[in-house]
């Protein structure tokens, strides 16, 4: 178990060197002098060299990538290019706000798609099958701009319902403004979770052991929640890892539809300004997450099966 | 039906729909099993065993059709009950076993979670659910029960499986014991220990057993009664010492004449019969097994055998014990 978790650990450590490395190869390929972008056309000649050399862009881009894994290894992301503050700084108290709503997608994805697939799936072939079906396939196949600017026309603009804009004060005003873009960002996978639930649940009710439960008339219930939920839900557990990794992209657009702070909306002014400190900390910071987060779903998929475990320890 | 009977199958017809047309697996299956007897139930892979199994304890799948019949467990028709009903019964006056003892229990729960959970009728506490589990793993002699309680079935050997299977629908001590292949997966040492167990727990619990297997040295060791499908047919039925010493069907004949010597000990699965196993999509109008039988005279091909009566035997298709037919 433990040397699993340590191989993983050094595996998840190698994906978030290797982004990196894209990151700063990509960096280097886009056109265009970066200190020219960030002080505009009319500053003069020293004040950019002197930027680039603040940010060390004047270094070769090898001597760049190793410097940065140096400092990181210090916990050191470097300066905003424009104000000076330490990009983890900045980083961390937008943070917060994106994972609240990273969450809020999450549960918005989970509860109503578990629902769904466990009702689809005892009733399967039935005309609730049919209508859960649709919803899951209408809701995987809108996307989550066109679903995020119509919630804002009904729900914000229309009806008054929700604020339309910003994150909120205090836990009651977040919530409520976390509301409709957990909303885009979580529908979508309601029919992911809702389509793979289901299919894993009726896989496993043909497993053998299930008919061994029914032949000591252990009641349907029973034999759906504690016998065949627990393993059906294994894929659920991978695919939302994943997942994760799509609501964290999806969270760029959805921060600057709603104009909520968070760790997208902050990507998205460091690149119009070229401020590639803030740019690579925060494409690490997602990175480490999403690798994060991943590990957890292992984990809990580890707590949930023995066989897993037992695989492990071997 | 009579006072002695633990289980009478009667006219039992099942077929399952599938893409190609109705399958008819089984056809016109009667026979009984005695309070306290070991009946076992013989055929080629295909022939409907486990198809009967599943009727007899309303598990059939979604795609099989009751074309007719009666399942009658003491003074009551299975096919007539409600699930709910069957469910009653199920665990607690019927018990099973099935083939495969490796998926056949929850992989993702203790054996102790799942032996106490199928004791939901008892009002008893936790613990003492837990004392007559481990006393029942203790019967089925499974070394340090009390530990096992919390391993999962992966941890287990099969053999050891197998007997958790056994002890779990021993436990409530069933009227029926209805075993499908309990000891195919084992090798040959660990399935003769297994049939004695089971003849053992038998005798205690005085329950009756209906044996599925492949296996004659089985039978012949264990049953007390024999019945012997064919292509979802049963094609002759009796106590097991007059059916092994005088067979009257011709495929009884050719199981046990392949090789005598295999059906003591070793043989894992049933001689092989040159020719094949008619289609159940369209069955001929005939003896099921016609096609294959060296003793097939005009009448086989197009007249269907009834089930005779004939000394040594409770029941023989075949037109060469009918009198009318053969005159
Ligand atoms: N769910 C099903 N749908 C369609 N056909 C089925 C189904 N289950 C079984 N059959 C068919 O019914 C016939 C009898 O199958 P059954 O499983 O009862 O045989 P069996 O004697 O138990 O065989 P084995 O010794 O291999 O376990 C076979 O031809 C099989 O293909
Ligand atoms: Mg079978």
């Amino acid at each position: 178990m433990w040397l699993y978790f340590l191989k993983r650990l050094g595996l998840a450590v190698a994906v978030v060197a290797i982004v990196i490395a894209a990151l700063f190869a990509m960096i280097h390929a886009i056109p265009g002098d970066p200190a020219r972008v960030a002080l505009g056309p009319r500053a003069s000649e020293e004040l950019v060299a002197a930027f680039r050399e603040r940010i060390g862009l004047d270094q070769p881009i090898l001597v760049q990538m190793g410097n940065f894994y140096v400092s990181l290894l210090r916990g050191d992301l470097g300066r905003d290019a424009v104000s000076g503050e330490p990009v983890l700084r900045i980083l961390l108290s937008q943070l917060p706000d994106t994972l609240y709503l990273v969450l809020g997608s999450i549960l918005v994805a989970v509860v109503p798609g578990v629902f769904l697939g466990t009702l689809a799936a005892r009733h399967r072939g039935s005309l609730i099958d049919r209508v859960t079906s649709v919803i899951s396939v209408s809701v995987m196949s809108i996307p989550a701009f066109v679903i995020a600017i119509y919630l804002l026309l009904i729900f914000s603009i229309e009806l008054q319902w929700f604020p339309a804009i910003g994150a909120g004060e205090g836990v009651l005003d977040r919530l409520h403004r976390l509301v409709l873009p957990s909303l885009a960002l979580g529908l979508a996978w309601i029919g992911y979770v809702a389509r793979i639930l289901r299919a894993s649940i009726l896989e496993e009710m043909n497993e053998p052991h299930v008919r061994t439960a029914r032949a000591f008339g252990l009641s349907e219930n029973r034999i759906m929640y504690d016998y065949v939920l627990r393993i059906a839900i294994l894929p659920t557990i991978t695919v939302l890892g994943i997942g994760v990794g799509h609501m964290l992209s999806g969270a760029v657009f959805a921060e600057i539809v709603f104009a909520r702070p968070g760790i997208g909306k902050l990507v998205f002014d460091a690149i119009i300004s070229r401020n590639y400190p803030v740019v690579t900390g925060a494409v690490l910071l997602t990175t480490i997450f999403f690798v994060l987060v991943n590990l957890l779903a292992d984990l809990v998929i580890a707590w949930l099966d023995p066989r897993v475990r037992h695989d492990l320890a071997g | 039906m009579t006072r002695n009977t633990a289980l009478s199958i009667r006219d039992l017809s099942i077929s399952y729909d599938t893409p190609e047309g109705r399958l008819r697996a089984i056809r016109e299956v009667s026979f009984d099993v005695a309070r306290g007897g070991i009946t076992g139930l013989v055929g080629e892979s295909g022939c409907g065993k486990s198809t009967l199994m599943s009727a007899i304890l309303g598990l059939l799948d979604g795609a099989a059709i009751v074309e007719s019949g009666e399942i009658w467990l003491g003074e009551t028709d299975l096919l007539t009950l409600s699930r709910g009903e069957m469910r009653r019964l199920l665990g607690d006056r019927i018990g099973a076993v099935f083939q495969d003892p490796m998926r056949s229990l929850n992989p993702v729960l203790t054996i102790g979670r799942q032996m106490t959970d199928i004791q939901f009728r008892h009002r008893l506490s936790r613990r003492t659910k837990r004392e007559r589990a481990i006393e029942m793993l203790h019967k089925v002699r499974i070394p340090d029960p009390a530990a096992r309680l919390d391993r999962y079935p992966h941890e287990l050997s099969g053999g050891m499986r197998q007997r958790v299977a056994i002890a779990m629908a021993l436990m409530a001590e069933p009227d029926l014991l209805v075993a499908d292949e309990p000891t195919t997966a084992l090798d040959a040492t660990l399935e003769m220990r297994t049939i004695e167990l089971l003849r053992e727990l038998q005798q205690e619990i005085g329950c009756a057993i209906v044996f599925i297997t492949h296996h004659l040295g089985v039978v012949s060791e264990l049953c007390d009664d024999t019945v012997i499908m064919y292509a979802g047919e049963v094609v002759e039925a009796g106590p097991t010492r007059a059916l092994f010493e005088a067979p009257r069907h011709p495929y009884t004949d050719l199981l046990f004449a392949c090789d005598p010597a295999r059906i003591r000990e070793r043989s894992r699965h049933l001689p092989t019969i040159p020719g094949t196993v008619p289609g159940l999509i369209d069955v001929p109008p005939g003896c099921v097994f016609a096609e294959r039988c060296p003793e097939r005279f005009a009448p086989c091909g197009r007249l269907h055998p009834r089930p005779l009566r004939v000394r040594g035997s409770e029941a023989v298709r075949c037109h060469l014990h009918d009198p009318e037919v053969t005159s």
